[in-house]
């Protein structure tokens, strides 16, 4: 672990650390006291820094036999009501699948972080991709609602994570941070104390027991949750369940359940959606891009922007629920949209459902970064040929 | 000590009445196992809030539904991982882990084998009726040779596992075997195993008469269990005669139990050396 404090002092302190390293670091002030992985190239620093972290503030790190008993592991400490949060790359995103689900299903807080290496299979490890992107939303099987949110910057990686932990206790979901291998391992400056907040707590039972009903909620949507120890002795479990927490196969009892689990982030939109816009009032083209290709994206705007070429960018930080209409808003008067990105299409097929038309793609999946360069002279031939 | 009337045990205070009538078929040995499990809890005087039950999928992961307790039915196999999470969180809670032989030594066999070597504090109530049940009676890693299942129209030609020998050389701290037929000393070997200080893995030869016994021709629910006790060796008859009687029988009673440290009170111990340390 690499800290370097640099030589501001006080509300301007910065630290020079790795975008890993600022994921362990926003999980422990965002009151995380739990953590479970296993070893996979390009996340473990976060495992690596949570195990030297977490013991000092009477949190608890294990390194479970494999990647599906750590996302396992990270649901049983969050049940307990404990926040938690597990970390790996491509090939275990795969193996978490399957309790994510659960976590989805069950409505159990906790945090995922992916970050995002080549595939498909094993892939490039030390390479990065933006290849998960609908991994994220779709891994698991059957219908699920679930948050994931895309951070471009070391500095962002941290408020993020932060954030990630906030969502995932008010909404009583799992949360994803999906972040590629170069800000990964990339070390940028972090105001860590500028970000500091109260964190969200996550909404208990109160109320006599004979009443509480595990799964019943109020107009939010949110369940409260019972804490094991305070007398609730509530059920929980992945079989479709009705509000008392037990399974149950009537179908307008499933119907009401269901229904209302796959909306319930619908009604917290203000709070989970966030995006960031450049330029895109008078653009003529714009540009979307995620992660590290936003940060190319950008800086391809201002050589656009040099050259009289006016081109602006839309960034989705929370990348699902995917911001749709800011997204309409944003490209209203441009006349060419463009989507870099390191995969076959995954964003420009979700930009195209959204604007309901064919847009510009740019693939690169050579485990290379899309140079800045490439997207301005692409951005520039596009705005000349319309 | 064997012949315990039970009388101040009333097993309706840990079951949650609202879930009768039960889903099991008739002569399943699970609902003796769960008789055992929750009458080895009252003697121990395990207050219901501090208990936490995982289950797995299967008919034996379906169980924790029943008890009036913090209940977690969770994904196939991972009831074992899932409970390392909650009692390394929640080192205030009992954690039992109910599972079955496919759940815990087929897709879960993984889990199972780092749990006993990790040896946190959980119990393991591991119930073997040999077959998928619940799926309609396929082959398990249990299921003896040449038995009929649904996936072996030929006669089983896969060796069986012995669940207690593979606990043991994985390192648990607690592993025992008990047949349904015996039920106060199954739940003395429970009791046992709750009040080991570490992981405690424990057997019980429950019988699926509907989906196994049937198509193996193995008749009642009471025949079946009878057929088991002839199958066993008490752990009586270890001390008691120089030549063992029934060598190759199965063992029963306490088979492993040492004191090896407890995984998180060692990791709390090694986390407050480090604060100190640090302070």
């Amino acid at each position: 672990m690499n800290v370097v404090d640099t030589a501001l002092a006080g509300d301007k302190a910065v630290k020079l650390i790795s975008g890993n390293h600022a994921c362990a670091l926003g999980a422990i002030a965002a009151g995380c006291r739990f953590f479970a992985g296993y070893p996979i190239t390009p996340s473990s620093e976060i495992a690596e820094r949570l195990a030297r972290s977490l013991p000092e503030v009477d949190g608890v790190f294990i390194q479970m036999e494999d990647e599906i008993a750590s996302m396992a592991a990270v649901i049983g400490a969050s049940m307990g009501g404990v926040k938690s949060m597990t970390a790996t790359s491509g090939p275990g995103f795969s193996l978490k699948q399957e309790n994510l689900g659960y976590a989805a299903g069950a409505e159990i807080p906790c945090v995922v972080v992916n970050v995002m290496r080549g595939g498909p299979s094993t892939g490039m490890p030390t390479r990065p991709s933006q290849a998960d992107l609908m991994q994220a939303r779709w891994g698991s099987h059957g219908d699920y609602p679930i948050i994931a949110l895309t951070p471009a910057s070391v500095s962002e990686i941290y408020s993020e994570t932060i954030r990630a932990f906030d969502l995932a206790e008010q909404c009583r979901t799992p949360v994803v941070l999906l972040y590629d291998q170069v800000i990964a391992q990339l070390s940028e400056t972090v105001a860590l104390k500028a970000t500091r907040r109260p964190n969200v707590e996550r909404k208990w039972a109160s109320g006599p027991r004979s009443s509480f009903k595990p799964y019943v909620t109020g107009s939010d949507a949110i369940p409260a949750m019972a804490k094991p120890g305070k007398g609730y002795r509530t059920h929980t479990t992945g079989l479709t369940h009705s509000e008392s927490g037990f399974p149950t196969q009537q179908p307008e009892v499933v119907n009401r359940n269901l229904k209302r689990l796959f909306t319930k982030l619908d009604r917290h939109r203000q709070l989970i959606d966030s995006w960031e816009e450049l330029y895109c009032e008078d653009a003529d083209l714009v540009i979307v891009a995620v992660g590290i290709s936003a940060r190319a994206a950008s800086r391809a705007v201002e050589q656009c922007r040099s050259r009289g070429v006016r081109v602006g960018l839309f960034r989705p930080v929370t990348f699902w629920p995917f911001p749709e209409t800011q997204l309409r808003q944003a490209a209203a008067r441009a006349k060419v949209v463009l989507v870099p990105e390191m995969n076959t299409g995954q964003l420009q097929f979700i930009v195209e459902g959204a604007l309901g038309k064919p847009v510009e793609g740019m693939h690169l999946f050579s485990g290379e970064v899309i140079a800045p360069a490439d997207i301005a002279a692409r951005a520039a031939a596009l705005v000349k040929e319309t | 000590m064997l012949i315990d009337t039970a009388a101040d045990f009333d097993v309706t205070h840990y079951l949650r009445k609202e879930m009768m009538p039960h889903f099991l078929c008739p002569g399943c040995g699970h609902g003796i196992a769960l008789r055992a499990l929750l009458w080895a809890i009252h003697d121990l005087g395990i207050e219901k809030d501090e208990l936490a039950v995982v289950s797995g999928i299967g008919c034996a992961g379906r169980l924790s539904a029943y008890i009036d307790a913090n209940t977690f039915h969770v994904t196939h196999g991972r009831p074992l991982a899932y409970a390392t999470g909650l009692a390394l969180a929640r080192p205030d809670l009992h954690v039992i882990v109910i599972t079955g032989d496919g759940d815990c030594l087929a897709i879960g066999g993984n889990h199972l084998i780092h749990a006993c070597r990790r040896n946190l504090k959980l119990t393991c109530l591991m119930l073997n009726n040999e077959v998928y049940g619940m799926t309609g009676g396929q082959v398990s890693p249990t299921t003896l040779e040449t038995r009929l299942t649904t996936t072996t129209p030929l006669g089983n030609q896969e060796p069986h596992f012995d669940a207690c020998a593979l606990a043991s050389a994985a390192g648990a701290g607690f592993v025992g075997r008990e047949v349904t037929h015996h039920v106060p000393k199954l739940k003395e070997l429970i009791k046992a195993g709750l009040a080991h200080p570490g992981f405690a893995f424990i057997e019980v030869l429950s019988d699926c008469t509907e989906i196994f016994g049937r198509k193996n021709d193995m008749g009642s629910s009471p025949e079946m269990i009878m057929r088991q006790t002839s199958m066993i060796r008490p752990s009586a008859y270890n001390d008691t005669v120089d030549t063992p009687f029934r060598p190759n029988a199965l063992p029963t009673g306490i088979l492993t139990k040492n004191d090896r440290p407890e995984y998180g009170a060692a990791y709390r111990r090694a986390a407050a050396m480090r604060a100190g340390a640090k302070r």
